[in-house]
């Protein structure tokens, strides 16, 4: 069998979720449709109760399929009890053996998988050297920092060689730094290993700069899929846009559309052009836009082309400085620009200024 | 001296660490001496119940043991190590000599077998059952543990009482057994090593489930998903992932139920007839049939010596795996 760059890894089909039954049913998951490609990073990306758990938790064989299919390599796995699947998970709070040392818990699945001993040693030895812990090989998880454990948990999922490594929020009980630096190694570790993972995570940010791809889910439905620009600069819809970044959604009035564009009036009269995403209302309703903060720049007040607007609160954070402002409605607006070295800020609350638009900044969404 | 005036104010300075719930280290080394007096003074009366009402009998048992019996009971006071002798020998009436009788081992022997057959029984439906409390919801575990003490609030010897009620020949199960046509007559059920182990189980089950259940309720169990997830079936797991982890549990529960069956007295009495003597019943013949105080002393410190032993051991092997888990 050809594993190419292409070749979907995991299926699923029209993947319904329903717990309970009669009256008290409830529908977690709403006919899921989803492809993930051979040695893709996937992540699952929503708030929680999204329904993103109760997915990877299917896949991984701890949740039944109400409905619809899900196939790993073309194999149906519905069959099939978590202890059958090629497939292994990295826990949330890693669910490492208390009782076992470092070294045993890696070896566990290989175990359990009836390898022999020198196998099993060798493999573990391996994997411990590519999370970096060979030195930790002896101690219980209990004697380990939280970086370190996750790393532990990390080892032991990939030492059988699963086909496909679910992670239910790996990161998210390590402190910042950690955390930023665990997910350059677990991308590296990825690509390493050629294995497919499907990542889930409520972070965006943390998706943004891990993934090949991501889905992005809200009340059990998929919102959007695509790489990470896509899904920032192209968000379909509200849930997508305000999810992801920090986006400004001003309401407008759909004037006309000119090809591919769309001419949107502002609450102050403004005409604006913007990209359209699919399924967004037709000429003459009312819409939302997407506005990243950052696409917005300030010039002269009443300069051609610009929105006139005034200052009414700045926040300075470091890399950048926020500017609140409000328009001639008074709709308000945020944006974000970049603080230049040892500059003062060169507008202050206040100030009635020009706003202007990068090309491309604005989206018409769909709701 | 209280150089502090007497300030009752107890300097706590209790870090609790944010996940394991463990005090720092400095905590220890904070509190100042001068405080021990306080703390001394809380756990006085403790003490002093202790001191009074378990040092002391134990004491008198144990001079009891190596005096003289007298001949309507009590002890006259004459060193000798008779009673502990007459345990493994017999001192033959007209020649004195003493011939190895093995006779009381045999019943010692007998209740340490029948205190683990109860134990491992205890064990064998005091595990699933608490088991199946600790995966109840939460809200309704409560019920669950309140229905299994519920016997507790009946005293032992009307339990065990009703158990040999339902045990005898005329009792519900044979008349059951009997109206369904399964058996002819009456199997014997009361006055057997069987009614004594029903009732040591019926007696002390609530004693294995309940440490059991504490440590399941605290056990993480996607513990088991990660076991599962990594190929290992239902029985591989409970037996590589849940056991060693609620280890401290299951022993805990079985030495609550061990100690007390060994010394039983009740159970056997009423359930076994009196015919099978267990220590508890030659115990309580040496000081009222027999009126051998000194023997039943003996008797009692080889039982108190036995418990220790068990105690100990298993206390080693628990902090050897405490001290093998953190080194």
């Amino acid at each position: 069998m050809s594993e190419g760059e292409n070749e979907i890894a995991v299926h699923i089909g029209d993947v319904v979720k329903v717990y309970g039954s009669g009256d008290s049913a409830h529908t977690a998951l709403h006919g899921i449709n989803l492809d993930i490609r051979h040695n893709e990073f996937f992540t699952l990306l929503g708030p929680s109760g999204c329904g993103k758990t109760t997915l990877l938790r299917m896949i991984a064989g701890f949740e039944s399929v109400t409905e619809g299919e899900i196939s790993l390599y073309g194999q149906n796995l519905a069959t099939s009890p978590p202890n059958r699947r090629p497939v292994n998970t990295v826990f949330q709070q890693y669910a490492l053996f208390p009782h076992m040392t470092v070294a045993k818990n890696v070896a566990f699945g290989l175990k359990m998988k009836g390898h022999g001993e020198a196998e099993t040693r060798a493999r573990v030895d391996e994997m411990l050297r590519l999370v970096q812990l060979d030195r930790f090989a002896e101690r219980r998880p209990s004697q380990l920092s939280g970086g370190q454990q996750q790393r532990v948990a990390l080892a032991r999922a990939l030492a059988p060689s699963p086909k496909l490594l679910l992670l239910d929020e790996p990161l998210s009980a390590l402190d910042l730094k950690l955390r930023q630096a665990m997910r350059l190694e677990l991308k590296q570790i990825q690509r390493d290993a050629g294995i497919t993972f499907i990542f889930v995570t409520h972070d965006q940010e943390e998706a943004l700069t891990m993934s090949d791809r991501i889905a992005v889910m809200s009340e059990g439905a998929l919102q959007q899929v695509g790489d990470s620009r896509d899904i920032y600069e192209a968000p379909v819809n509200r849930f997508v846009a305000d999810f992801i970044g920090e986006t400004n959604l001003p309401e407008v009035v759909i004037e006309r559309y000119e090809g591919d564009h769309a001419v949107c009036r502002l609450g102050d009269g403004s005409e604006l052009h913007c990209s359209v995403s699919e399924g967004a209302a037709a000429a003459g309703e009312r819409g939302h836009l997407s506005i990243r903060p950052e696409r917005l720049s300030f010039t002269a007040a009443g300069e051609e082309g610009s929105i006139r607007c005034v200052i009414d609160r700045t926040i300075y954070v470091g890399t950048d400085t926020q500017y609140a402002v409000h328009l001639g409605d008074g709709s308000e607006l945020v944006v974000r620009v970049q603080n230049e070295a040892g500059e003062e800020l060169p507008w202050s609350a206040g100030d009635e200024v020009g706003l202007r638009l990068a090309t491309g900044a604005a989206r018409l969404l769909s709701d | 001296m209280d150089d502090n005036g007497g300030a009752f104010i107890v300097p706590v300075d209790v870090r609790i660490d944010r996940r394991g719930g463990k005090m720092s280290e400095q905590t220890s080394l904070r509190a100042p001496r001068l405080w021990n007096w306080h703390r001394i003074a809380l756990f006085l009366p403790a003490m002093g119940l202790i001191g009074f009402f378990l040092i002391i009998p134990i004491g008198v048992i144990a001079i009891y043991s190596f005096l003289v019996p007298g001949v309507y009971g009590g002890v006259v006071w004459e060193f000798t190590t008779n009673a502990y002798r007459q345990f493994l020998f017999e001192q033959d009436l007209f020649t004195d000599e003493w011939a190895f009788n093995g006779a009381y081992l045999n019943i010692y022997g007998r209740s340490i077998g029948q205190a683990a057959v109860a134990t491992i029984a205890c064990l064998l439906v005091g595990f699933p059952t608490a088991y199946f409390i600790a995966t109840r919801p939460p809200e309704n575990r409560t019920i669950w543990l309140f229905l299994v003490t519920i016997p507790y609030w009946v005293n032992l010897l009307i339990r065990t009482l009703a158990v040999l009620f339902l045990l005898r020949d005329q009792g519900p199960i044979n008349s059951f057994l009997m109206d369904w046509g399964v058996i002819e007559k009456p199997i014997r059920l009361a006055y057997t090593n069987f009614a004594i182990g029903f009732g040591l189980v019926y007696s002390y089950l609530p004693f294995m489930v309940l440490p059991i259940y504490a440590s399941l309720e605290r056990f993480d169990f996607s513990l088991m998903e990660a076991g599962y997830d990594l190929y290992a079936g239902r029985w591989t797991i409970l037996r590589k992932v849940v056991l060693p982890v609620v280890a401290p549990g299951v022993v805990a529960g079985s030495l609550l139920v061990f100690i007390p069956s060994l010394g039983s007295f009740i159970a056997p009495d009423i359930l076994g007839g009196g015919r099978n003597l267990m220590i508890g019943n030659l115990i309580a013949l040496q000081f009222q049939g027999s009126r051998n105080w000194p023997f039943g002393s003996a008797a009692a410190m080889i039982l108190l010596t036995l418990v220790l032993l068990a105690l100990f051991f298993f206390a080693r092997r628990q902090q050897g795996g405490l001290a093998s888990s953190h080194g």
